[in-house]
């Protein structure tokens, strides 16, 4: 049984201009002990959809879906207080900007020691070893005396390893991490991803990782979902999708990247995503893929083996090298 | 022979920094010695951490600060010795600057029309008419359609603001064109419109382009010449081909390697860069890339490094210079 199953999730935001479906029809399940990245541009619903799952969403919003099951419990029927037992327990969030996502006024260790007393009880000093602890599994040097540092006294990069500690502080069984490293340098970069995979391995947890960047994911993620505006157009293990994506927006995605480009010009894809009052009819693609008929201007594809797309692009049946070089290390 | 049209020589940009009430101020140095030359037709890439200084050395191009010592001549006029309004006027045309965030760089209570005559009206004696010609040769010019004239900042996404960004910074026909992360702020199917756009531009008015970026993806694709800087210094210098190819300092070749690649095997080897950069008030002794260096030894940590050629590159580094690193890779 999956860790998290969601069927059908759709989340619609009331605006002036009338309801804006954000987020439509996504599917996900997600396994234990495994790494699932999000990939979409801006306004693809990455954030919204996750957002959903931790009842976030502000109340202009509403979400529906067939199915949201976490760990055998039906989140969908749940009441607020039941919610809250669970999210920042066993699923828990890192945002993207961790000198905002901290409150200011608070020191570190009242911030991390909030979350143990909230779920588990019992006086804040009480958990202050625990506290140090924490601080000193996510890399923080001198974590003693860090504890009674402000948000502020800490770079970007150690504001998200504290992010990170608040968020393994109850051990998760998942963690969703919405664009963890957007805001940070190349190198500090790489130190938070490489302690997110670490932390995955070591404390069994389930990874989740929005992003838009498709180096990360292809550097971190075992199965990649893929959106563009809200639709979820393709779904498959990592390995398979960038050397064979079926969709053609991935297809697109990943020959816009400047390591791809033969030539001096890059692959660009025409126009822009379709905003609330301009989505086209039919494939919500359309307007922008190089490979339309006239059957994507009129009706809505169904999603056949992952892939949301009338005419899937063509498996390539001869074995690419990175799947041989997989077969090789298993 | 052809005259270079950016001269830097050991530029030095140090800010005051009060450190409280009666205590004495103290120097941060944002920019320490960075020379280069830059040619018609090419791009020096800027690259580095946030801190290493790339932002205040844009500032310095485009002539919105004055640096604090060092050389620095725009098309063969030295700005040292230029003190006269008009001419540094004149001056400033040929630079001009594009920013990082198309939010922020367009006055919302502008139309377009109105953003990119204002150039026009300040520094040319052209009438209305001709300044709206001019303005509309130029949104062809970057892909905008003749409606667009009217309308407001934020009727436009991400990527059509920064082509208004690009059509205002040539509007004035200048010679250099300072990108301060034109494209970190936008989506990549954009980011690739854009970059597009700044190279077909390039090509068709032969500008001379220094690209600030951290995005080495990016660099690869567009740069001619890169420059890698920490804390305010440069580290290596080389043309694109020998810096992605033979990277020579420590810092770029582990920046190369925490730089996500979509075509990588998954067990490829990182180096691992310890520590965060150090505060640029109170930089390290020696070269200031040694708490941070697995190859620092004594030298390092006691006098700084010069710039000097190994291997087409242009590197700073003890190691190098001692043949520390040089015969390690020999080895391999």
């Amino acid at each position: 049984m999956p860790l998290l199953e969601i069927v059908n999730l759709t989340v619609d935001f009331a605006t002036a201009n009338g309801s804006f479906r954000a987020v439509d029809s996504i599917d996900l399940s997600i396994d234990e002990r495994e790494i699932v990245a999000i990939v979409g541009e801006s306004g693809s619903g990455k954030s919204v959809a996750m957002l959903a799952l931790m009842g976030l969403l502000p109340w202009t919003a509403t979400v529906s879906a067939d199915c949201i099951r976490f760990d055998g419990q039906d989140l969908l029927g749940m009441n607020d207080k039941q919610r809250r037992k669970i999210i920042g327990k066993d699923i828990s969030m890192i945002f993207q900007e961790p000198m905002t996502s901290l409150n200011p006024c608070f020191t570190i260790g009242y911030q991390l020691t909030e979350v143990l007393c909230q779920h588990f009880g019992g006086r804040r000093r009480s958990y202050n070893n625990r506290a140090v602890e924490l601080l000193q599994q996510v890399g923080i040097p001198a974590a003693e005396t860090r504890l009674n540092a402000y948000p502020h006294q800490l770079s970007g990069g150690m504001c998200q390893r504290v992010m990170i500690a608040m968020m393994i502080a109850c051990q998760p069984k998942l963690l969703i991490a919405d664009e963890p490293t957007t805001a940070l340098d190349v190198t500090i970069q790489a130190q938070i991803l490489e302690l997110l995979v670490e932390l995955q391995q070591n404390n069994n947890m389930a990874l989740v990782l929005i992003t838009h960047d498709m180096a990360v994911v292809a550097e971190t993620a075992e199965r990649v979902v893929v959106l563009y505006a809200g639709w979820q157009v393709e779904q498959r293990s990592a390995l398979d999708l960038f050397s064979n994506p079926r969709h053609p927006y991935t297809e697109a995605l990943l020959n816009a990247l400047p390591e791809r480009a033969q030539g001096k010009l890059l692959n660009a894809i025409p126009g822009v995503v379709p905003g609330q009052l301009d989505r086209p009819k039919g494939c919500i693609f359309n307007p922008r893929c190089c490979y339309v008929q006239d059957l994507c201007r009129q009706q809505i594809p169904e999603r056949q083996e992952g892939v949301l797309c009338h005419y899937p692009l063509e498996l390539d049946l001869k074995p690419s090298r990175s799947s041989q070089d997989m077969v090789t290390d298993s | 022979m052809i005259q270079p049209i950016v001269k830097a020589r050991d530029l030095q940009k140090h800010y005051p920094v009060k450190s409280g009430f009666l205590k004495p101020s103290q120097n941060l140095r944002a920019l320490a010695g960075v020379s280069f030359d830059l040619y018609a037709g090419q791009t020096l890439a800027v690259v580095g951490e946030s801190g290493c200084g790339k932002s205040t050395l844009a500032r310095l191009l485009a002539m919105i600060e004055e640096p604090t010592s060092g050389r620095l001549s725009i098309d063969g006029v030295d700005l040292t010795e230029v003190n006269n309004k008009s001419l540094s006027k004149g001056l400033r045309q040929k630079v001009q600057m594009v920013f990082q965030d198309p939010f922020g760089s367009l006055n919302p209570r502008h139309k377009i029309g109105d953003i990119l005559q204002e150039p026009l009206v300040i520094n040319t004696g052209l009438n209305a008419s001709e300044r709206r010609q001019k303005a509309l040769e130029m949104m062809s010019l970057v892909g905008l359609r003749e409606e667009h004239f009217q309308r407001y900042p934020h009727m436009f996404s991400g990527g059509q603001r920064q082509r208004i960004a690009i059509a205002r910074a040539l509007i004035l026909k200048p010679k250099v064109v300072v990108l301060d992360e034109p494209v970190s702020a936008l989506d990549v199917s954009i980011q690739a419109q854009v970059i597009n756009l700044l190279i077909e531009l390039q090509q068709e008015l032969s500008l001379a382009y220094v690209f600030i970026s951290h995005d080495l993806s990016v660099v690869r694709h567009i740069a001619d010449e890169v420059l890698v800087m920490y804390l305010g210094r440069p580290v290596e210098h080389s043309s694109k081909e020998v810096l992605f190819s033979n990277p020579q300092h420590p810092y770029t070749q582990a920046l190369l390697s925490a730089t996500p690649q979509v075509a990588t095997q998954r067990d490829r080897q990182r180096i691992k860069l310890k520590g965060e950069m150090p505060s640029p008030i109170d930089p390290p002794s020696g070269c200031v890339f040694n708490p941070r260096c697995q190859y620092a030894n004594q030298d390092c940590l006691t006098t700084p490094p010069v710039m000097e050629l190994y291997n087409e590159s242009r590197v700073a580094c003890w190691a190098l210079k001692q043949r520390r690193i040089g015969d390690e890779k020999l080895a391999n």
